[in-house]
């Protein structure tokens, strides 16, 4: 009974079943094999999530935010800036950084980037933290406060995209939201 | 000089009452009993205010009913989680902790004062929790990540309970040495005091990690210290918040061990086996603090994987193992009852109408098919990208923390109030119900949040039509669907919970009185249940082929799983 001392003294020395043994193999090396493949997606994968990270002030980078925000403005015919519901549309160059900034209730600025064309992205927050959550890709990356987080990203299909958030943050957290266009 | 130690330790004054177990024929001392008594229906209040709270969270996501103004679905959120993941948990573990101490060694409870104190401490910071919450000060949710602050008050309360828990643990630990000095049993521990010991060792690295991260943190709401690192605190709080559900794991294989040795006398395969398993816990779990940190800058990438694989999944191992040997102890026990036809008849005439039984067996297989192939996927670096932060989280430990330790402490539930109340079970047929409601309402809120997740649908959110927000984002019709069908859950899991609560409160208050000459359980216990020492199972040649049959079954359903969602990460965007 589980609920009374071992009846063997010496139960350390009887034998493991067959069937014990065998599903502890099976158990062991199926988790080898997974903690495998995670190194081995390093190598044959193209989804790993770069950790290359900085420390910077919530100031330092707004300052950088609108630095690139003026510098790659999308023009219309016309030699305007376009926005999208108010909100800046910046075309960065292709293999060049995009900057991106969770704040209290949005994400600044939108983007258009092109389709397999590969982007530096930095991301950070400039107050609290935040959940970076493109959709319907479905990918969902945590923003701090301090610590710039730069990874590369090849958007693999064109469309418009909506970043949603997926920390809390408030209460507009539901309202916070920003965008990326991909075209080819 | 050893007459000396003895009756300083051993001392049996007349304050010490025992009563023997009519049923179980066990030594049971009178503080031990009132402090599980205490501390399980404390348990069961805050689980009453917290699934109240869960099922208005419930309401409000269902996006056609949005119960609650957004103010108000955010501030019960945060109650939700600390009321359910922390207090019903905690006190109910205390109780699993005392019962696997005291009872199982027939012992009697170390320094019972000590414990009254600590339980009046959880209280104290319960209460203050839920006070801080319902005030509106503190709507930071249950994690309180920084630099969003709370009302000083809430992180107080949450170390007052912690330090209420750590003294109920260090009782559990006393209670270990008095029955090893006054010699209540021989040989080893039980096997279910060694899973309760596991919890408990456990649970000191996470109250150490909670004081470690919430004191400064409190210390920081109350403008002593500048600022907390965000992602320090997200690394320490983790090592509370999810080791916390270890305890858990632990707490209920242990159960699942001891209701199946009460209800249909099983014996653990091979104590070794079990043992080796609850000891790799020990060893690994506590790394899932980086569970958390997958989809975070700053940790490198093999900090990662070493970390969130418990140290190339020894911990998953050990889950697998149990696995097997708790079923394969049930089939083997079934087979000696009589119940050999075929490969599933002691299966199928197992006790389904016994509530301890049933909420058992459906925690372990909702916890393992649903909870935990969830986590390992949800665990792996590479694939947390892609549902990091979504409802699927919640979803995934729903299925661990609902449909898995909850339930089976529900189950335990009806074998504690008889044996240790002494008050039978009231509405039989009710109780027999009770488990398949909650379950099947736990189970679908799990699979539904999990389904939701996959599409993208954020958690702690309270509008995904995005109503308020500048740039409109339309989340597919599925994902409505599944969050309505997750409402829906929630509600027959509501009401699963609310009988449960009723059902265990009018039979303490009221049920037939079990402490009478010739009364009998309406559940009744397993025969040999009141043997004083077990027979170890091993049979010449072990015979368990349904339970090799469900669990090839479950390999091949967390292989297929594992392998769809790499699938789905190779259609991703590119990280190059």
């Amino acid at each position: 009974m589980s609920i009374n001392p071992p009846s063997n003294r010496l139960w350390w020395k009887e034998p493991i079943h067959g069937i014990e043994l065998a599903w502890i193999i099976i158990a062991f090396l199926w988790g080898l094999f997974m903690f495998f493949f995670m190194i081995a997606w390093h190598f044959i994968g193209n989804q790993n999530l770069s950790t290359e990270t900085y420390r910077v002030t919530p100031d330092q980078f707004v300052e950088k935010v609108e630095a690139f925000a003026e510098e790659y403005p999308l023009l219309d015919a016309s030699g305007d800036p376009v926005d999208i519901e108010g909100t800046p549309v910046v075309s960065p160059p292709a293999g060049g950084d995009v900057y991106m900034l969770g704040r209290l209730w949005e994400w600044w600025p939108a983007l258009e980037l092109k389709k397999d064309q590969s982007y530096r992205f930095h991301l950070s927050s400039a107050d609290w933290q935040h959940g970076f959550s493109l959709q319907p890709v479905n990918i969902n990356i945590s923003v701090h406060p301090g610590y710039e987080h730069v990874f590369t990203l090849t958007p693999t299909q064109t469309g418009e995209f909506g970043i949603v958030c997926n920390e809390y943050c408030g209460i507009g957290h539901h309202a916070m939201s920003g965008h990326i266009r991909v075209v080819d | 000089m050893t007459t000396i130690d003895h009756g300083a330790i051993g001392y049996v004054g007349p304050d010490i009452r025992y009563r023997s177990c009519p049923f179980t024929g066990r030594r049971i001392e009178r503080s031990a009993e009132l402090l599980i008594r205490a501390n399980a229906v404390a348990a069961v209040i805050f689980l009453a205010v917290g699934g109240f709270f869960g099922l208005m969270v419930a309401l409000t996501r269902w996006p056609a009913v949005q119960l609650l103004p957004a103010e108000w679905f955010y501030l019960v959120l945060t109650g939700h989680g600390a009321n359910v993941l922390l207090f019903w948990i905690v006190f109910f573990e205390i109780a699993v902790l005392y019962f696997a101490s005291a009872v199982l060694l027939g012992c009697r409870l170390a320094t019972p004062r000590w414990a009254w104190l600590g339980f009046g401490l959880m209280v104290i910071g319960a209460v203050m929790a839920n006070y801080a919450v319902l005030n509106g000060d503190s709507t930071v949710m249950f994690t309180s990540y920084p630099p969003m602050m709370a009302e000083h008050w809430f992180y107080l309360s949450l170390i007052v309970f912690a330090v209420g828990a750590l003294i109920g643990v260090f009782v559990f630990f006393g209670t270990l040495v008095v029955a090893k000095d006054e010699q209540t049993y021989e040989g080893s521990v039980p096997l279910v005091t060694f899973g309760a010991i596991t919890a408990a060792i456990i649970a000191v690295f996470t109250l150490a990690c909670g004081a470690i991260i919430l004191i400064p943190t409190w210390l920081w709401s109350l403008g002593l210290i500048s600022g907390i690192d965000t992602l320090m605190y997200k690394l320490v709080w983790w090592g509370m918040g999810h080791s916390s559900q270890q305890i858990n794991v632990a707490a209920h294989i242990a159960i699942w061990y001891a209701i199946a040795a009460m209800v249909v006398g099983a014996r653990p395969l091979s104590e070794k086996v079990s043992r080796f398993a609850f000891l790799m816990y020990i060893l690994f779990l506590q790394l899932a603090s980086a569970h958390h940190l997958l989809a975070e800058p700053g940790m490198s990438s093999s900090w990662k994987i070493i970390n969130t694989s418990y140290m190339m999944y020894l911990a998953v191992m050990a889950s697998m193992i149990h696995g097997l040997t708790v079923p394969g102890a049930i089939e083997a026990a079934q087979r000696r009852n009589g119940f050999t036809r075929g490969m599933f008849e002691w299966l199928t005439k197992a006790p389904w109408g016994n509530p301890a039984f049933s909420g058992m067996f459906m925690s372990l297989v909702m916890f393992g098919f649903l909870g935990g192939i969830t986590g390992v996927i949800l665990g792996t670096e590479q694939l947390n990208v892609l549902m990091h932060n979504t409802i699927y989280v919640p979803g995934h430990f729903h299925a661990t923390v609902v449909a898995g330790t909850t339930l089976a402490f529900m189950a335990m539930t009806y074998l504690v109030v008889p044996l240790v109340f002494q008050r039978d079970i009231i509405w039989p047929t009710l109780a027999k119900w009770q488990p398949y409601l909650f379950g099947l309402g736990a189970g679908g809120i799990s699979l539904f949040m999990m389904g939701a997740g996959t599409l993208g649908v954020p958690r702690r959110h309270w509008d995904i039509s995005m109503v308020d927000a500048a740039h409109q984002y339309e989340f597919a019709p599925a994902a409505y669907l599944m969050m309505g069908l997750n409402g829906m859950s929630a509600i027959l899991a509501a009401a699963g919970g609310l009988l449960f609560i009723v059902l265990v409160v009018a039979s303490i208050l009221a049920g037939p009185r079990l402490d009478q000459p010739g009364a009998k359980l309406v559940f009744p216990l397993h025969d040999a249940g009141a043997q004083a020492v077990s027979e170890y199972g091993s049979e010449a040649s072990l015979k368990i082929p349904g339970t090799v049959m469900l669990v090839a079954i479950f390999f091949f359903t967390f292989v297929l799983y594992y392998f769809v969602n790499w699938k789905y990460l190779s259609e991703l965007w590119l990280f190059n």
